[in-house]
């Protein structure tokens, strides 16, 4: 017996996060490390954790094993429930034959029968690889309010941006009238987040349809999202004006953790009312020793810092040595910096070591040819040999 | 090798609360908040799930909302198994008026939940020390040596003095206890009891329910110098680091002394953890001028100031242009801007205003208590 839902979340989590190169390697992007002491999937479950949704379906496909490994029964977020809680869906074999999921409507598809079993009135489609803050309840309360079949979160961009975006143009009642993927004309600035609210009943007749339509993409955005707005179906926008941000490129995970540290920036994660929880490594406090130099920064337990952190976001466990150098940089979980070496403008993966006397990355001042300036990459557990230089924009996924 | 169910752990949560009474004033001893993010209890808990003991009993008969609170099911130490598990053992009616007076009748009180176990052996600890402890070794010490009792103990400095509540035990060249000394005066290397002893369960129970019956409440008094002669006590020497928190000074050295590397090393093994309730704080946060120095600082701190020489645990803020230097400032403490404390210990969620100046000395930290505005 299972107990009836109004709603439950299917987090999209397969994405193999191939813009992040080196990082999602063997990992996929919702589990790459941000803030600290987070993964990116943890603001989703968070999210929904203080939205009172405690039903959460989340998609894997690509390199599961960390990911799998992190949510596990999901007692960090509070998803170990009774009735409900997180459940892990990757692709399965039918007697039909086996299928991987072929695009996030059919992933959708594929675990209609998860949906069924809580009968839910709404179903809330979120994808794992954005870092905000957002209350999905009044999301959903704005969907009953207008009595929609969809209801898709949409964001304020600027014109430059809404190009690279699915854009909506809605009427004054936030009704949407059209919906463009990527226009290079853009007649509005509402960008979809990949944040929608469905009617259920609704969803699964298109959902069914589509994957009978047989269109090759399978997709929210190219075939589901068109289709109800061809037929008439009531199709809002829920304006969200809070932090949100995409990282799906180094650039802008590397932007988005210096964020953290950007006292301009409204990404509070100290806010006791609306915490992002993370799965806890049990380490002792971060020690900041007698020749360590830090200011501006973010670091997390169990780090040893004797060393020079500033403009930076370190994580747990990490080590920077007496005479190193940590500036504008990500140092990922684990990591070692040696003495002497000098970190700039860089991304170092979890458990990855920089040995003395390297340098990895430059600050972008000293480069002549600004096209040739981008943040030095070092993926994870990756030695970095003593001496070596790691140039700017270099992707460094094996030992040098 | 021993099954893990073989060995029931008990832990006393308010022996010793007198020794620290400033700290102990609204909790027991095994609350006492410990190096950043710990409580006492972390040790003696984490040290014996490290070893493989997964059905704990813990002591309490007052003050003990803080531990209620801090342990919870016991899930932070994988304690909430099935098999085993976290007991709490509060007063039980029957025992007179249900605050013990000592180590016996508070076994006496919690025997129901004792005899209950399947466990062979009964490992005993108080919350006092901070160390990282396998029991395994000492268990089958005990178990080789045919001990009635096996006391663990650490070679270390006693200076009565300074040092309270110490027993300071005397060996053959066996091992075999032959004196016990509780609070001797005098000065030097010694067998410094660590408070933790091994015993079989029906041997506990025996001695346990003939004190009763004459009694006799005091484990040390009556059983380990009363019956030294009578009784196999063999000593098993820990060589691992420890401290003692025996008095308020003692509490503030054992937390500075957590800022020597090497002793983090030791107490803090990656494959030793020492767990502790999570409280999901976000990582530490330094402003545009801070500036840190030989510090522990734990995680949900937001450091705009200086920081040297100091354990800061979860949530602490520090503002602007105010230096915090040899102290201990609990969870939740605030220092506003422009303020300047010197060797003071803040108990949790004390804040202390803009501008104001709190010196202590290093033989005497100042402590101010809990949720004190200042």
């Amino acid at each position: 017996m299972y107990i009836k839902k109004d709603c439950v979340a299917m987090l999209l989590a397969g994405g193999q996060g191939s813009r992040l190169y080196a990082l999602t390697e063997n990992m996929a992007k919702p589990a790459v490390p941000y803030g600290g002491k987070y993964r990116i999937i943890d603001f989703a479950l968070s999210n929904c954790a203080n939205s009172g949704i405690d039903t959460v379906g989340v998609l894997t496909q690509y390199q599961p094993l960390v990911l799998h490994d992190y949510i596990g029964s999901g007692q960090p977020w509070d998803l170990d429930k009774l009735h409900g809680g997180v459940h892990v869906l990757p692709p399965y074999q039918t007697a039909l034959g086996a299928s991987w999921y072929e695009g996030t409507a059919n992933a959708i598809y594929q675990n209609m029968s998860f949906i069924e079993r809580y009968d839910p009135e709404y179903v809330l489609i979120l994808g794992g690889d954005h870092i905000y803050k957002m209350d999905y309840s009044k999301m959903v309360d704005f969907h009953k309010k207008k009595k929609a079949d969809c209801t898709i979160a949409v964001q304020n961009v600027t014109l430059e941006e809404a190009t690279r975006l699915g854009i909506m143009t809605c009427d004054e009642d936030n009704k949407v009238v059209e919906f463009t993927e990527k226009p290079k004309e853009p007649k509005s600035t509402l960008a979809s987040m990949g944040i929608y609210v469905f009617t259920w009943s609704k969803l699964k007749k298109y959902l069914i349809e589509n994957e009978n339509a047989n269109t090759g993409s399978k997709d929210f955005g190219k075939d589901i999202i068109p289709n109800m707005l061809a037929d008439g179906q009531m199709l809002y926008a829920y304006a969200f004006d809070g932090y949100w941000k995409d990282v799906g490129t180094l650039d802008s995970l590397w932007e988005a953790n210096m964020d953290l540290i950007n006292p301009n920036v409204p990404l509070d994660l100290y806010d006791p009312e609306w915490k992002i929880y993370s799965r806890n490594k049990n380490m002792p406090p971060q020690y900041v020793g007698k020749n360590a130099i830090v200011e501006n920064s973010m670091i997390s337990e169990g780090s040893y810092i004797d060393g020079t952190v500033d403009f930076s976001v370190i994580f747990s466990g990490v080590t920077i040595e007496e005479g190193a150098v940590v500036k504008d940089s990500i140092v990922m979980p684990g990591s070692v910096v040696k003495s002497g070496a000098i970190v700039e403008y860089a991304i170092i993966g979890e458990n990855s070591l920089v040995c003395s006397n390297s340098k990895v990355g430059i600050r972008p001042e000293l480069v002549e040819n600004k096209d040739e300036w981008g943040i030095a990459v070092i993926g994870h557990n990756v030695t970095i040999s003593e001496g070596t230089k790691i140039l700017p924009k270099q992707i460094i996924s094996q030992s040098v | 090798m021993i099954a893990s169910n073989s060995v029931l752990g008990i832990i006393f949560a308010n022996m010793h609360d007198s020794t620290v009474s400033d700290l102990t004033k609204q909790r027991t001893m095994g609350s006492v908040l410990f190096g950043g993010r710990y409580r006492m209890i972390d040790f003696p808990l984490s040290n014996m799930v490290n070893s493989g003991i997964h059905e704990v009993g813990v002591i309490t008969k007052a003050n003990y909302q803080s531990l209620l609170d801090h342990v919870g099911s016991g899930r932070e130490w994988d304690l909430s198994g099935k098999k085993g598990g976290l007991h709490l053992l509060p007063p039980f009616g029957h025992v007179g008026s249900g605050i013990y007076r000592g180590r016996i009748e508070a076994l006496d009180g919690a025997w129901n939940f004792i005899e209950h176990s399947q466990a062979e052996y009964v490992l005993l600890s108080d919350c006092d020390t901070v160390t990282t402890i396998d029991y395994r070794p000492a268990i089958e010490s005990h178990i080789e040596s045919n001990a009635d009792i096996t006391a663990i103990y650490s070679k270390g400095f006693y200076n009565s003095a300074k040092n309270q509540s110490a027993t300071v035990f005397g060996m053959d060249e066996t091992g075999r206890v032959n004196d016990v000394m509780i609070n001797p005066q005098m000065i030097g290397e010694c067998n410094i009891g660590l408070n933790m002893f091994i015993m079989s369960k029906p041997f506990l129970k025996k001695i346990v329910k003939e004190a009763m019956s004459r009694s006799l409440y005091s484990f040390r008094r009556n059983i380990l110098q009363g019956k030294k002669d009578e009784f196999k006590i063999m000593g098993y020497e820990h060589t691992g680091y420890y401290s003692k928190i025996d008095s308020l000074n003692s509490y503030y050295e054992s937390n500075m002394a957590l800022l020597d590397t090497e002793i983090r090393k030791k107490l803090f093994k990656q494959s030793a953890p020492i767990y502790t309730k999570v409280r999901d704080n976000g990582p530490v946060k330094y402003g545009l001028e801070s500036k840190i120095n030989n510090s522990l600082i734990a995680d949900g701190c937001i450091i705009e100031g200086t920081v040297e020489n100091c354990v800061l645990f979860r949530g602490v803020k520090v503002g602007k242009n105010t230096v915090v230097k040899n102290c201990i400032l609990m969870q939740n403490t605030i220092v506003e801007d422009d303020c300047n404390l010197n060797y003071v210990i803040t108990d949790k969620n004390v804040q202390v205003g803009k501008g104001r100046v709190i010196t202590g000395s290093e033989t005497y930290p100042l402590f101010i208590g809990k949720n004190a505005t200042i």
